[in-house]
């Protein structure tokens, strides 16, 4: 069993729901990463998703825009990323990583070369924003026999014909976009995430993860309540923009505001 | 051109996945793939409509002002001593240029629609004010997207685009051209996907817009065709057009695909020169990969990160390239070259004052092509060169080129 899977049987077990924070890599530098997500997992993140600076982020809002530019200004690649992976994993063999980005710097270094590389490091799942099902039957191949988990997006716009058929395409979880936009954009509506992820339910059992509009504990909590995770990018890589200046407290105060969505979602 | 290459089959892509070989199709995020989806089934519907051609038709006429001529510059071509130069005019067309072929056919398909609001992305403006011009015709509410670098050197393209209702959003992100214009207004139709219609400038991006670009801008090679059978009494031996997303071009090539005697010269932006690596000719000196929706030729590091490109041209100055040919590169069915920002120049000022047309920046790129190919030509030989745009818009680029403040 991959680690995402015996990630969510445990929570399961326990009867708790996933949190999972989204960062940059190389966000504000390279040399944050890894002790930035160490403090994650210590305050209560079940899965880190952990994101692939891209030149041209379409589907992202301002927030992780930037997040990408500063990460880019120290060249941070992809290679460097899994880097960051491998370093992670010296301590923490548990803790599941999907990298999240877009294709085009996978598809220059290849497909197989990315998996090897991806693998090697300790990469559990990736999660492609560009990449829709139909486009990624090679992908998904290469990805499975490398034991690696493909995660897709669901919106509110996908209707039941495709629901369907990314089910049948994904692994490790599901990513439900909870609201019509970019990252970091609206707030989202419980009631109506809850009534689409009623609806997904009938066409799988991987577990669904719920992202884009959750802002704070409050939120994380309202929407653990329908969802089996709940994933929090933009409010973490604000505080991270705002600490630029100051390295040594990215980590606390980043991790601070996991620690209080984890308390929430736990009560 | 090699001869194993099945002519008719080329002619019917993309497959129906909107894949041009391994170019093209679908690569967005999820929110936007039903929107595609439904716009590939109205447009597949609509474009069979009699009545749907009809209007099409009718506003090219009428409101565009076609068939645009095709014009022998003879003096240019004695000049330059070699093939006949023939000019297809669509920078006579409304509004200047060639763009506002696709803007009418995307207006009429948001109108069968019912979309109240349409967006668009421009470099040198030109596919902005075609897009505003048809959304005022139609009482659209209508955004355009254009980088911050763009807004200061197409000042004057920005003024009209305001006069005619649209509004102007300067992109002041990544590299504040063409791609970052394209990357806001990918955000903004994500978000208001339900009442927005997004008007694409060029044969590029997402399944099915290369081939509806292609198919709204087949009017330029349809004509251009017929006006040489009727006009030279037989087919031109070559084509030339410039090719920043390639609409232009693949407007006039598409007609000639399954003529395997004309060839076809597609002629990129070569900025300071390929060799400096300021430019912005992906098929000449990139590499495939995959960005705005599809895959293609794009300019990227060994990263996978798109890198800057330089072109004097706003309208070039991108670093991705219609599907289309990247796959009629890799073929051999066309063939991609590339004119400096000098030669460009050079041409936009030979053209100007041996014929006393004043084409497009980026039209003199293929003119500058045109006229280094016909040298090597005889003179009973033909070349029509898509004049796709006329110079207003650039008089204060050029102007500033030559010292001179206006």
């Amino acid at each position: 069993m991959s680690r995402i899977s015996t990630s969510f049987e445990k929570l399961k077990s326990e009867g708790r729901k996933a949190l999972i924070p989204y960062v940059t890599a190389g966000d504000p530098a390279p040399s944050v990463t890894v002790g930035l997500l160490h403090g994650l997992v210590e305050a209560g993140a079940d899965i880190i998703e952990l994101g692939v600076p891209f030149s041209d982020p379409m589907a992202d809002g301002p927030v992780i825009q930037l997040a990408c530019e500063r990460a880019l200004q120290h060249n941070t690649r992809l290679l460097d990323v899994l880097d960051m992976v491998a370093e992670f994993r010296k301590q923490d063999t548990v803790t599941p990583i999907v990298l999240m980005g877009y294709l085009n710097p996978i598809e220059i270094i290849g497909y197989k070369r990315f998996a090897d590389e991806a693998k090697k490091a300790g990469v559990d799942g990736v999660l492609t924003v560009d990449l829709p099902p139909e486009e990624s039957d090679n992908f998904n191949q290469i990805m499975r026999a490398h034991g690696i988990d493909t995660i897709y997006l669901i919106a509110p716009t996908t209707e039941d014909e495709r629901i369907k058929y990314i089910c049948e395409n994904g692994s490790g979880y599901l990513y439900y976009v909870s609201v019509k936009g970019v990252t970091g954009s609206a707030s989202l509506n419980v009631q109506e995430v809850a009534d689409k992820l009623e609806d997904i339910r009938q066409y799988t059992d991987i577990p669904l993860g719920v992202g884009f509009g959750i802002k704070d504990a409050d939120s994380a909590k309202a929407v653990s309540a329908v969802a089996d995770g709940v994933i929090v990018g933009s409010v973490l890589v604000n505080k991270i923009a705002d600490l630029v200046k100051e390295h040594g407290q990215i980590a606390p105060q980043v991790s601070a505001i996991i620690k209080d969505m984890r308390i929430a979602m736990d009560s | 051109m090699p001869t194993n290459i099945d002519l008719k089959a080329l002619a019917q892509l993309p497959d129906s996945k909107g894949h041009f070989g391994p170019y093209g199709g679908r690569f967005v995020s999820e929110t936007l793939m039903a929107a595609l989806k439904q716009l590939e089934e109205t447009y597949e519907k609509l474009w069979r409509d009699p009545a749907f051609q009809e209007e099409f038709d009718r506003d090219l006429a009428h409101y565009v002002g076609r068939p645009s001529p095709l014009y022998h510059a003879s003096h240019l071509s004695d000049k330059v001593g070699g093939a006949q130069i023939y000019l297809k005019r669509e920078d006579l067309n409304h509004t200047g240029a060639h763009k506002i072929n696709n803007t009418i056919g995307q207006a009429l398909l948001a109108k069968f629609t019912g979309k109240p609001r349409v967006i668009a992305e421009t470099g040198a403006g030109q596919h902005g004010v075609a897009t505003a011009t048809v959304a005022a015709r139609l009482g659209l509410e209508c955004k355009v997207y254009m980088g911050a670098e763009d807004v200061q050197r197409q000042s004057l393209n920005v003024y009209r685009m305001k006069l005619l209702g649209a509004e102007v959003i300067a992109v002041e992100s990544g590299t504040r051209t063409l791609k970052d214009a394209m990357n806001e207004a990918m955000r903004d139709w994500v978000t208001n996907v339900d009442d927005t219609f997004y008007i694409i400038g060029t044969a590029a991006g997402p399944h099915p817009y290369p081939k509806l670009v292609r198919d709204f801008q087949c009017v330029i090679g349809r004509e251009a065709r017929q006006q040489c059978l009727t006009q030279i009494g037989r087919l031109p031996d070559a084509l030339v057009a410039c090719v920043g997303g390639g609409s232009n071009a693949i407007g006039l090539f598409h007609p000639f695909i399954e003529d395997a005697d004309v060839k076809m010269f597609g002629v990129e932006a070569g900025g300071y020169g390929i060799q400096t690596g300021q430019h912005a000719a992906p098929l000449s000196a990139g590499s495939p990969g995959v960005l705005h929706g599809n895959r293609t030729y794009l300019m990227s590091d060994d990263a996978g990160q798109i890198i800057g490109t330089h072109s004097v041209s706003a309208g070039l100055d991108y670093p991705g390239v219609g599907p289309e040919h990247s796959y009629l590169k890799d073929i051999g069915r066309a063939v991609y070259v590339d004119a400096t920002d000098d030669e460009a120049m050079d041409a936009f000022r030979a053209l100007t004052r041996i014929e006393g047309i004043m084409p497009a920046i980026e039209s003199s790129h293929a003119v500058a092509y045109a006229m280094k190919l016909a040298k090597e030509m005889d003179k009973d030989q033909t070349i029509v060169v898509n004049l796709s745009g006329r110079g207003d818009k650039d008089i204060h680029t050029v102007a500033q080129i030559d010292g001179i403040n206006i």
